[in-house]
């Protein structure tokens, strides 16, 4: 209450922070369709396969919306809307990094992936490899990025639900997380794709209404608002500024987002869903012009909130600028519009949340429990429940992170997790699939260093040393360390496996015309 | 069995050249982006028009060209790559 009554003293006027009945509505109506859809998904969840790749039926159309929903987190949306209302131009930034990896995805990794592997991107690693190493070290890279990513939402989902809705932080963690739970236990992979769905096209759908009431106030002419904007706060608006200081971190954050989007395990595993690869090649087409259209309209509502709203009122009511997209939707559309978007956010966080976790269940039962402590060994039966505890362990986890993380800084988080992807499991998934002289001890070498070092660096780095101890300077300079630890990932892997060549195998010629045919049938194991 | 062999393999260097290829234009068009916003910012900042400046109009092409190469290799995947991967299936 005291929050509130603080929100409202900074403010004046704005309703942000008070339960919202209209908020609560689309809330609660999301959940009650989305656990309707978790229903009717658990009545086709029998087998292994629809637990984890929804019985490889979902549409490249479907699938492209789901890859939207997973990828799209309250990062991009709250945090691109507020970046660019308060600096402008250095927020798009953001916006072309967070998009230049989806043909990256396309072109090196979706039809090999979708060929070769079932369920997880070790499958892919370990095609050609001694199975049990490879698999121990790509869980070791997935659990590093799910945990990390994992953290970052349930810290944000908390904050975001006591500032949007005045619910307590550790009550809203709570709530996402038994909610994404229920979809992952009951409803597998089948649920989540249509979670995933029905958050793309509610995100897409109020971004895009939102856009459309910021241009209509400019003659529906971008370059209007964008000239308001500089009128208002001065040309350096629509200029670089500040925030790429260092060109050497700029183009290490570049990296991490480029490669480390084709690094995701929950993104990979989507590509699991589809029937062949012609359907996975075709949904990160429409996966890429989904999350284009959608940061394309970021920069009408980060600069419509500047103009409309003002930076020093959305730093007001919070100083990382996160609430600049609900303020505007309250701006245009009164408590109404706010009620919506604020349930939006909300159900993007719940989406991407269930993504995580459902690929961190299949590292953690399909890499670790099946693969090697019971050597391929486990029947249907065993494997679906393994891979329910497993889920139930990732949950509970989340909620007790979410809980032990409040008030941290997890900003950092996010970015380091896309770090790891891009060092420890990109590097790998490329030399598995395209250079055959990639040996078991090359490929492991290079998902452990890559794990290990980017972790160092990061905590080296004025990332952690300065942001989050309060230390004047570091010992590493970067704020993200993959211009170091991609090219290091890459050499280890290709070092080591010159060393440790391993004698030509008999079936290189059955995985080369599985990797362009796919398989049927898929082999058990 | 070993004429098949050779086969896979002229597809999948087919493929492999092309999927470099696109990588390398998509990392050329990003990576110059940035470096554009780190060695000339007086460049990014001039108007076009009024509001609309060098910078946003390339963050704009950025994303518009990223999906027409994904548009791009997925044509050229589904007409060409597709029907050599027919052939190769019977």
């Amino acid at each position: 209450m005291i929050v509130i009554a603080l929100l409202q003293a900074a403010t004046g006027s704005t309703r942000l922070g008070e339960p919202n009945r209209i908020a609560m509505g689309f809330f609660f109506a999301f959940i009650a369709v989305t656990l309707g859809i978790t229903y009717w998904a658990a009545r086709r969840t029998r087998t292994t396969e629809e637990f984890y790749a929804a019985g490889r039926t979902v549409t490249a159309g479907q699938n492209g919306f789901a890859l939207a929903g997973d990828y799209m987190s309250a990062a991009s949306f709250l945090g691109i809307a507020g970046l660019v209302s308060t600096t402008g131009f250095d927020g798009l930034i953001y916006s072309t990094g967070w998009l230049v990896g989806w043909p990256v995805v396309l072109f090196l990794i979706a039809e090999p992936l979708r060929n070769l592997g079932r369920y997880t991107f070790a499958d892919v690693v370990a095609a050609r490899l001694r199975q049990t190493p490879v698999r121990i070290a790509a869980a070791l890279g997935t659990l590093a990025t799910v945990l990390l990513y994992l953290i970052a939402q349930m810290v944000g989902a908390g904050g975001l639900i006591r500032l949007m809705f005045g619910i307590p932080y550790e009550q809203a963690v709570i709530v996402v997380g038994i909610a994404m739970l229920a979809y992952v236990l009951f409803g597998g992979m089948i649920a989540t794709t249509w979670v995933q769905i029905v958050k793309a096209g509610l995100l897409l759908g109020g971004a895009l209404l939102l856009a459309l009431m910021v241009l209509w106030r400019f003659d529906m002419n971008p370059a209007a608002l964008f000239a308001a904007a500089a009128a208002r706060y001065g040309d350096a608006v629509l200029a670089p500024g500040r925030l790429v200081s260092n060109p050497l971190d700029a183009i290490s954050l570049g990296m991490a987002l480029m490669f480390g989007t084709a690094g995701l395990p929950h993104i990979l595993m989507r590509f699991y869903t589809v029937p062949d690869a012609r359907a996975a090649r075709k949904s990160v087409f429409y996966a890429t012009g989904l999350i284009g259209f959608f940061y394309l309209m970021t920069f009408v509502l980060g600069f419509g909130a500047m103009v409309l709203v003002g930076p020093e009122t959305i730093r007001g009511v919070d100083p990382g600028g996160n609430m600049a997209a609900p303020l505007l939707a309250e701006m245009l559309g009164g408590t109404p519009l706010l009620g919506f978007i604020a349930a939006v956010a909300f159900a993007t966080i719940l989406a991407v949340v269930a993504g995580l976790t459902l690929s961190g269940a299949a590292a953690l039962s399909h890499d670790l429990w099946v693969n090697v402590v019971r050597h391929a060994h486990a029947d249907a039966k065993e494997q679906l429940r393994v891979a329910r505890v497993a889920t139930i362990l990732l949950g509970v986890g989340a909620i007790l992170l979410g809980i032990t993380f409040k008030g941290q800084n997890v900003a950092f988080m996010v970015s380091l997790a896309f770090a790891i992807a891009a060092s420890a499991n990109f590097p790998a998934l490329v030399l598995s699939i395209f250079w055959r002289r990639c040996t078991t001890a090359g490929a492991v070498a290079s998902m452990v260093v890559g794990t290990a070092v980017t972790l160092a660096l990061i905590w080296l780095s004025p990332t952690i040393q300065v942001d989050v101890l309060g230390r004047t300077d570091a010992w590493f300079p970067l704020k993200n360390p993959a211009l170091i630890t991609i090219p290091l990932s890459f050499a280890v892997g290709i070092v080591v496996s010159l060393v440790s060549a391993e004698g030509a195998r008999s079936d290189t010629a059955i995985l080369d015309r599985q990797m362009l045919l796919g398989s049927r049938p898929a082999r058990e194991g | 069995m070993e004429d098949s062999h050779e086969e896979v393999r002229v597809l999948a260097r087919a493929r492999w050249r092309i999927a470099i290829l696109l990588t390398a234009i998509m990392v050329a068009m990003y990576f110059g982006f940035i470096a554009l916003i780190a060695f000339d910012k007086p460049l990014l900042a001039t108007p076009i028009v009024p509001g609309l400046t060098v910078g946003i109009l390339l963050g704009v092409l950025v994303i518009v060209v990223s999906w027409l190469l994904t548009w791009i290799y997925v044509r050229w995947a589904n007409t060409h790559y597709d029907a050599r991967l027919e052939a190769l299936r019977r």
